[in-house]
């Protein structure tokens, strides 16, 4: 009998769809690197073709498919194919200072809205009721409404007191047919109600685009041929099934970076790791703890509109392979050639002063070409280009390495080697194979997972922490996980301030290895 | 009477209009001195009511005349409840009202009890919908963490009483014999409120305003976060504007922060880069900024303001965002000379804050 041991990555990102094999050991089979298509199923059918054409007869052992995208992302930035969402909110009248889209650009309001409502509801924080739930308010406002796609449900504290929002779920089902799109907050973010609300109504717009993206997987995946299970990797590194991907998008939208900062540690062979990926226009730089990015929950914009679904930490800085270098004025970026490097660069013909033609002239090796002659000034801007790049670098790193440096740095990325050998805040630098597609590397990798947040009173924080538990399991089986293998991998506790008695928000996260798929088919 | 306040003297400002309000909450986030929390949710709250209602007049203690009434209006409770369950459109109307008939008279005019933070911001918003006029003062100057560290108490201004409102409606008055008892039951009161409420207090007239309110502190907070978004160095142009020094420019290399009976208490070390390479400067947090510390000198001590900003952008760092390894630059300047009074530095002095140690006036730029 075959092992059914190997699984395929796949990472669409904006500009790239890169592809790759890991077997059960976890080494790269198969790599391959394709310009992303408007239509996604193109990138993702020539990735995967390249991939399988490399491993030849062993396809056949293919059992898992592995997919991680910024598609979403993309999707609500360039305002595409979002649907139109009918927000309807519990709590009133509490928080009716603030009322749904607070904040939203025009634009994406117009596109996606449907009609919003603040109706009788919600809960404080101690769980008694704000006011009556208002049941016919509801159906009066759907039954109101021209055309819609989904409706997005946000009750005040839902994330503690979270029956409601299921019961709203049902009237509405129950009133419009089961096969009504409703979403619900609590399974988006923690509190913070404008933040929690906007990210539920992103993913409730995005539902179409998630689906044209699951449906090219799944059409890819049996044109091939291949008998594997398909997954898709959320912002936590962690994958999810495809109905779920389809149900939660937002989830998803953090899940390149996450890949690529765990692709690159595993490929280092580090649990433990600060990541830089070094691209043409910026360096971004993530931390690997215990196999998992370190998350932020700070609010943060997407396409204009502030969310707080839990996102992998991640810093930028204005430093890639593209950075325009002013002779000038000395200043290195924010400005970039981007992908133009050829032939905008010095070092591919053009005129254009860039930190790889900085790179060159201190002796790196790239792509194999030469600097044409330069002016003293030239040179002499892009030598200082270099220590502005180690200063930057060095003070990124020590921001995300916290001072430690018994940790190493991971360099990936096609401007890895503006990454200097030593810098003072950083341990040991190392530069893994493969370091180009680690993203890919980082889906294949990935464990399915689920997590669930409870406040309460200090008195009951052990209840609070097991039932959060619980939830945490539930849902990572739910994604996928193998019920035997699952387990709790991280209790964050939080204690909120300014409160009547001691409380703590307790955060929980399960993972676990994939469900086998057969009893034949043993996974490593 | 208080002497006005240095930033009290440059040019004036009569209205705020809605291309003032990102500015007034950059400066009330410096103003905030670490504390007086996260001002994002006010601003968008208060160029919407801007757009709706236009700009709200913006007047002095010297504009007022014998009808008019100022009255503080400002949030109350836990601000982790409050990005959750926020505030009901009622509950300003609400507060008018009963103030209104406390009074026996109309209000004309509101003030910030706290400029430092989300409590400097929201005032403006709230006056535009209710109509009334904007006082440019405040209670504290920056952001304190007690309702009876203002400069009304300093000045000996009896708070007659205090209305609160809640999210479903309820109104309750509190008639308290001090402000130690006002800030105790309204913190009672509130915890029965779902952690959060609203409330009004401090009515005055303009002869009980007069010498005991922190003045120009509205129109400095625009200034200041103006100065900031036009400027090329922003940190030096700040600094200007409140007659500022920076301290120290480094990056953060200790901090050690706990939360403890409500309160953030802790200390962040700062190592200086650059031309301030080789210094060290600890400052003590209790919420707010309170003391900096180097070679075993008290620099600047509360009630002077500290301010962590961005070395690079220039804007405020509270408390709970510093984080290890950022460039920061450690701004402080003088205080309103009301805190500085015996019974200023009885309320909000170092020994107020449990520090055993002399309070030595920080002396601004001009050294």
């Amino acid at each position: 009998m075959t092992a059914r041991d190997l699984s395929i990555g796949v990472d669409v990102g904006g500009t790239n769809t890169d592809a790759v094999v890991l077997d059960g050991e976890g080494r790269v089979r198969a790599w391959t690197k394709r310009a992303t298509t408007d239509d996604i199923t193109g990138g993702i059918r020539a990735g995967i073709a390249d991939v399988l054409a490399t491993i030849g007869e062993d396809r056949s052992r293919v059992s898992r498919v592995m997919l991680g995208t910024t598609h979403a992302t993309n999707a609500i930035v360039q305002r595409r194919q979002l649907d139109r969402v009918a927000m309807i909110r519990l709590g009133a009248p509490a928080a009716t200072e603030y009322p749904p889209l607070t904040g939203w650009p025009d634009d994406l309001v117009r596109m996606v809205l449907a009609g919003s409502a603040m109706l009788g509801g919600g809960h404080m924080v101690d769980g008694t009721p704000i006011s009556p739930l208002d049941r016919d308010g509801i159906l009066r406002f759907v039954d109101g409404l021209d055309d819609f796609d989904a409706i997005a449900v946000a009750g005040i504290f839902s994330p503690s007191s979270p029956d409601q929002e299921l019961e709203v779920a049902e009237l509405l089902r129950g009133h419009l047919g089961q096969d009504t799109r409703v979403f619900l907050s609590q399974d988006i973010g923690p509190t913070g109600l404008l933040e929690r609300e906007n990210a539920t109504l992103l993913n409730a717009a995005l539902y179409s685009v998630a689906r044209s993206v699951t449906e090219a997987l799944v059409t890819v995946v049996a044109e091939e041929g291949l008998d594997a299970a398909t997954f898709f990797a959320q912002n936590d590194g962690t994958l999810m099934s495809l109905d779920y991907a389809a149900q939660y998008p937002v989830l998803t939208i953090g899940s390149g970076p996450a890949n690529s900062i765990r692709g690159a540690a595993y490929l280092s062979g580090h649990d433990d790791a600060i990541v830089i990926d070094v691209g043409g226009t910026t360096s971004d730089l993530g931390v690997v703890v215990g196999g998992f990015p370190r998350e932020s929950t700070l609010p943060r914009e997407i396409g204009g509109v502030r969310t707080n679904f839990r996102m992998p930490d991640i810093l930028s800085v204005g430093i890639g392979g593209g950075t325009v270098v002013d002779v000038a004025s000395g200043r290195v970026g924010p400005d970039s050639v981007g992908y133009r490097i050829d032939p905008e660069g010095l070092l591919f013909g053009g005129s254009t002063p860039t930190l790889t033609d900085a790179a060159a002239l201190a002796g790196s090796p790239v792509a194999g070409r030469a600097l044409p002659s330069l002016s003293a000034s030239v040179s002499e801007a892009l030598e200082t280009a270099l220590a502005v790049v180690a200063d930057r670098l060095e003070e990124a790193v020590e921001r995300l390495s916290l001072g430690r440096l018994d940790i190493p740095l991971v360099v990936v990325g096609g401007g890895g080697f503006l990454v200097p050998d030593r810098l003072a805040s950083a341990g040991r630098i190392l530069r893994p194979d493969h370091g180009g597609v680690a993203n890919a590397v980082g889906a294949a990798i990935s464990l399915a997972g689920g997590r669930a947040d409870q406040m309460a009173p200090m008195g009951d924080r052990d209840a609070a922490i097991e039932q959060a538990s619980e939830a945490a399991v539930a849902k990572a089986i739910q994604a996928g996980a193998d019920p035997l293998q699952v387990s709790v991998v991280e209790v964050l506790e939080t204690h909120v301030p300014y409160t009547a008695q001691p409380t703590v928000n307790v955060t929980v996260k399960a993972a676990g290895p994939l469900a086998r798929l057969s009893a034949e088919a043993p996974v490593r | 009477m208080a002497q006005k306040s240095p930033i009290a003297r440059t040019a004036r400002i009569t209205e705020i209009t809605v291309d003032d309000v990102a500015a007034l909450g950059i400066g009330t986030a410096i103003f905030g001195t670490g504390g007086g929390g996260a001002v994002y949710t006010s601003q968008i709250m208060v160029e919407n009511a801007l757009r709706d209602h236009g700009p709200v007049p913006l007047v002095t203690v010297d504009d007022l005349g014998p009808d008019d009434v100022v009255i503080l209006m400002s949030g109350i409770g836990a601000p982790t409840v409050g990005i959750e369950m926020l505030s009901a459109t009622g509950q300003i109307h609400a507060l008018l009202a009963e103030a209104e008939r406390l009074l026996g008279r109309k209000v004309t005019t509101l003030m910030a009890a706290e400029i430092g933070g989300g409590n400097g911001v929201q005032p403006i918003g709230w006056a535009a919908r209710l109509g009334l006029k904007v006082l440019d003062a405040d209670g504290m100057g920056r952001a304190f963490p007690d309702a009876a560290m203002v400069a009304m108490n300093v000045a000996g201004v009896p708070c007659e009483w205090a209305v609160q409102s809640d999210v479903v409606g309820n109104i309750s008055v509190l008639k308290t014999v001090d402000l130690h008892w006002l800030e105790r039951h309204a913190r009672a009161l509130t915890v029965a409120s779902g952690s959060i409420c609203l409330g009004a207090h401090y009515p005055m007239t303009a002869d009980t305003v007069r010498g005991a309110v922190i003045e120009g502190t509205v129109s400095a907070s625009i200034r200041v976060g103006h100065a900031l978004m036009s400027s090329s160095d922003p940190v030096t142009a700040v600094a200007a504007e409140l007659d500022a020094r920076v301290l120290l420019t480094g990056k953060i290399t200790d901090l050690d922060r706990r939360t403890a009976g409500g309160f953030v208490r802790g200390s962040v070390t700062i190592s200086g880069t650059g031309a301030d390479r080789g210094r060290l400067q600890r400052l003590e947090l209790q919420n707010e900024n309170l003391l900096v510390l180097e070679d075993g000198d008290v620099l600047v001590s509360v009630p002077d303001l500290i301010t962590i900003i961005d070395a690079e952008t220039g804007h405020a760092i509270t408390t709970e965002m510093l984080r290890f390894g950022q460039r920061v630059s450690v701004l402080a300047w003088a205080c309103d000379p009301i805190w500085r009074t015996p019974r200023g530095l009885e309320l909000a002095g170092p020994a107020a804050f449990g520090y055993d140690l002399p309070y030595v006036p920080f002396e601004g730029a001009a050294r």
